[in-house]
């Protein structure tokens, strides 16, 4: 009896795993989801929320002075500052010149900027970085004389804007093993330069806002793990190197393994968000308390009136950077699922897994308590990489050459869509999707690019399926 | 050897039972909760329309004071204007969910950005040329086009226009500690006894920022007229669970995100007398219980039109009220916790903050409690978030 009211389960097992093995993906290797990679944040570091809010929602377990900082900062982040003298004190001094109105007006809803649409549309979320050939004291970029080192494309009131940049594209048509495909290559005028001629020998460097979540967690994980990563040489032989950029420190006075920005150019996220309150908002602070002017932009705005001395006050300074420490990284989607672990195992087998470092741990140290000691997948080793002419800004930025770039991470990268309803990539949005973005590798990057477009289409949907799942 | 066949059988025979019965359940279910809807629908169109009109009452009084201007006509907009805020405060409630009001090419950013650049729009203290007002060269005229087409320019949320663009023209800036700010109507006198310069572009563009906001008021409003593709996608198109979870979305992203945290919290924190949204009136209290007797209005499916009559229906609570009882009394106990706590804040805001901040505390702290037993009802009710 017990026997017969086995029977149908038995059976039914049975008809499960031949149904699986008729199935064309389980003769293909795939890769195994390994345990609790869905959280891609950690145990505290993730959330669950995929909606247009994904990239805008607190880590688990801050205390009350920092879920408090949450909201302040949050709001610094997104409200528009104001010209001065405004009634209200604590959000004016905007520009003289500036990018943006508000850290939220290019990372919308913490998340990515895209670039403009056609020639005739502003800037919203992409600046250019100048410099002329040479170094400044520090190993960092020559500011443009006319310019510095941030074309800022708006203005207040009675204030010339810097420039206008009008971006268009040119084809580039390429070739998969069974098909072909045509990628968009940027091409940028720039019109209306108020403050005189470039120098001659000058350079630029176009970037894209990226998406928020997770930076909190990326600065804590400890600088050792980062150099060990490092194969500056390539030793062992992969053609792919990884070296760390080191740069100025403005607080502590000293150089630092650079960890943030497209480049890897900003030493922390103190000084990261500083720069952009004071290059992107012309918001001055303690860190950097004059305002992003030319000498000759000095003389002729020194009537103009600063929201104070300086403008964003170090406690709420603090409170902007903590609110972009603690922003939770979305979890995984379908992490399980059957084409998603056949990307999974292509992602590795390519070696963009190499660069693109699927897991790492946070280390014990940083203010927010959280953050420390989680199990993260950020999908990126914080080091740069050759990535070839045709990427190339041909700028340096201390150690990082012309053609060298940060390997960006990649979690949240499925849902830039639905926060952000775009899917352009790469410092400069040139890339539409990221199948493209991944097309346009060079470099060191070249011999995975190669490998995938000799993939056959339904390989090639799995690894983006996998891309996806991030 | 009988328990254990007998096991199997029991299980599957439970299992069978709520599937017979599931089916029924469901289509109550289903046309319990798209009763609830559908009152939630009514209360939405009522509230903007209420919003429209008053809005309109505005814009009206606006024309006769900038054809005539006088002391009393400018008290009568002033008066005019804090009366439009009031259905708008409540109709905050209807935010957060991407609906009408604020998906991505929605209105929100035209009709309601805070803080505004009063430098972009007008003179300042210290700067008498400041703003589009005073800028003959760079804009010759100034119309409702121009000042749409500028919105685009300069930045994706609106920096000219809005409830708060026209708050600024009416009262000026507020550099007073004690009192809002102090325009005088002379700003708007062409000819002998005008003070400050271009009081006819003055008068052209509180005119134009009155008629967009209007225009932006009508375009929700009309999203949620009956047979309208909006309003009829999320009544028949839109998975009940779905729809709910819409409300409860918004009902705790006002009461904690905005309301408790963005509104109350961060002006406590920044101790910045003016870092409040009606800083120029001193209405922030006033908007303040709007937005909370907004949230009430959701979750009560009640809600008193301007002209007194009573939109009411199935709500979320005679929803909860069956399905759990306990959750619902805990809302309904902090609603009224809340707003007695709101209701104690005395006013103006930008000086309570600044002398007796305690007093704003408790009804930070309840707004977030409210918003977590939204949350547990909501999940309660088997909304979808």
């Amino acid at each position: 009896m017990l026997l017969t009211m086995k029977h149908p389960f038995f059976n039914l097992l049975c008809a499960c795993l031949l149904l699986g093995a008729c199935h064309e993906k389980d003769t293909l290797p795939v890769a195994v989801a390994t345990e609790a990679e869905e959280f891609s944040g950690g145990a505290n570091g993730t959330t669950f929320d995929f909606s247009e809010n994904a990239f805008g929602v607190s880590v688990k377990g801050l205390n009350a002075a920092e879920e408090g900082y949450f909201v302040t900062g949050n709001s610094f982040f997104r409200n528009n500052w104001v010209s001065a003298p405004s009634s209200v004190q604590s959000i004016d001094g905007l520009g003289p010149v500036m990018n943006a109105l508000s850290c939220g007006s290019c990372h919308f809803k913490d998340g990515r900027a895209k670039p403009p649409g056609s020639a005739d549309e502003a800037l919203n979320g992409l600046l250019f970085r100048l410099s002329v050939p040479g170094m400044d004291v520090h190993g960092g970029p020559l500011p443009e004389p006319n310019y510095g080192g941030q074309l800022q494309d708006k203005a207040i009131q009675q204030v010339l804007p810097e420039a206008r940049v009008r971006v268009s594209y040119t084809p580039v048509d390429g070739k998969f093993t069974d098909g072909t495909y045509s990628l968009r290559n940027p091409v940028y005028s720039f019109e209306a330069l108020n403050y005189g001629p470039m120098a001659a020998g000058w350079m630029y460097s176009p970037r894209i806002a990226p998406q928020m979540p997770g930076l909190g967690l990326l600065e804590v994980v400890s600088e050792s793990d980062i150099l060990a990563w490092a194969d500056e040489n390539d030793a062992n032989g992969d053609g792919i190197s990884g070296r760390p950029n080191y740069v100025w420190d403005a607080t502590s006075q000293q150089s630092r393994l650079g960890r943030f920005g497209w480049k890897a150019n900003q030493p922390s996220l103190l000084q990261q968000t500083a720069g952009a309150f004071n290059g992107d908002i012309g918001i001055t602070t303690n860190l950097f308390p004059a305002d992003h002017l030319t000498a000759v932009q000095q003389l002729a705005y020194a009537n103009i009136p600063n929201g104070g001395n300086p403008e964003l006050e170090d406690a709420t300074l603090l409170k902007v950077v903590a609110y972009m420490q603690s922003l939770a990284v979305p979890a995984r989607r379908n992490h399980q699922d059957a084409t998603v672990l056949r990307g999974k195992w292509l992602f590795s087998e390519l070696k963009c897994a190499t660069c693109h470092r699927p897991e790492m741990q946070t280390g014990s140290t940083g203010a927010i308590a959280a953050l420390q000691n989680q199990r993260i997948f950020p999908y990126t080793d914080l080091l740069l990489h050759d990535m070839g002419p045709e990427l190339a800004d041909n700028r340096p930025d201390y150690l990082a050459s012309g053609s060298e770039w940060r390997t960006p991470p990649l979690w949240g990268l499925g849902l830039i869509k639905t926060v952000n309803n775009h899917t352009f990539l790469l410092h400069d949005g040139r890339a539409r999707n990221a199948e493209e973005a991944i097309l346009w590798h060079g470099g060191e990057g070249a011999s995975s690019r190669d490998q995938y477009k000799q993939l056959g289409a339904g390989d090639r949907a799995a690894l983006l399926q996998f891309l996806d799942s991030l | 050897m009988q328990s254990v066949i007998a096991r199997p059988l029991l299980l599957l025979s439970l299992l069978s039972l709520p599937f017979l019965g599931c089916k029924k359940d469901e289509d109550d279910t289903d046309a319990a909760r798209k009763a609830v809807l559908q009152n939630y629908a009514n209360i939405v169109l009522a509230n903007y329309e209420d919003s429209y009109d008053a809005a309109k009452i505005l814009k009206d009084k606006i024309d006769l004071f900038v054809a005539n201007p006088s002391a009393q006509g400018f008290a009568d907009c002033k008066q005019a204007w804090i009366n439009a805020r009031n259905p708008y405060g409540q109709s905050e409630a209807f935010r957060f969910y991407g609906g009408p009001i604020d998906a991505q090419d929605g209105p929100e950013g035209l009709i309601n950005a805070w803080p505004m650049d009063e430098n972009f729009i007008d003179y300042v203290e210290g700067i008498p040329t400041a703003g589009l007002i005073n800028n003959t060269a760079q804009y010759p005229t100034i119309t409702q086009q121009v000042l749409a087409d500028l919105n685009e320019s300069i930045s994706e949320e609106s920096i000219f226009t809005g409830y708060h663009a026209i708050e600024f023209l009416l009262w000026g800036q507020d550099l007073s500690i004690s009192g809002p700010g102090n325009r005088p109507y002379t700003d708007f006198v062409t000819g002998a006894g005008g003070t400050a310069s271009n009081q006819a572009r003055r008068g052209l563009y509180l005119q134009a920022v009155a008629g967009l906001l209007l225009e932006n008021l009508a375009s929700v409003r009309d999203a949620w007229q009956p047979g309208s593709s909006y309003r009829k996608d999320f009544l028949e198109n839109t998975a009940t669970d779905v729809a709910l979870g819409r409300l409860f979305t918004s009902l705790g992203e006002l009461s904690k995100g905005e309301l408790a945290g963005e509104r109350m919290f961060v002006a406590l924190d920044t101790k910045d007398q003016e870092n409040e949204h009606s800083c120029f009136s001193d209405n922030t209290l006033a908007d303040i219980k709007m937005n909370f007797l907004g949230i009430k209005n959701v979750y009560l499916g009640t809600y008193t039109r301007t002209n007194g009559s009573v939109v009411s229906g199935p709500s979320l609570a005679s929803l909860a009220e069956t399905t759990d009882k306990t959750k619902n009394d805990l809302v309904k106990a902090t609603l009224t916790e809340t707003e007695q706590y709101i209701n104690a804040i005395p006013g103006p805001f930008d000086q309570t903050i600044l002398n007796n901040p305690n007093s704003v505390v408790p009804a930070i702290t309840s707004l977030r409690t409210l918003s977590d037993r939204f949350a547990d009802v909501g999940f309660a009710l088997g909304a979808k978030f």
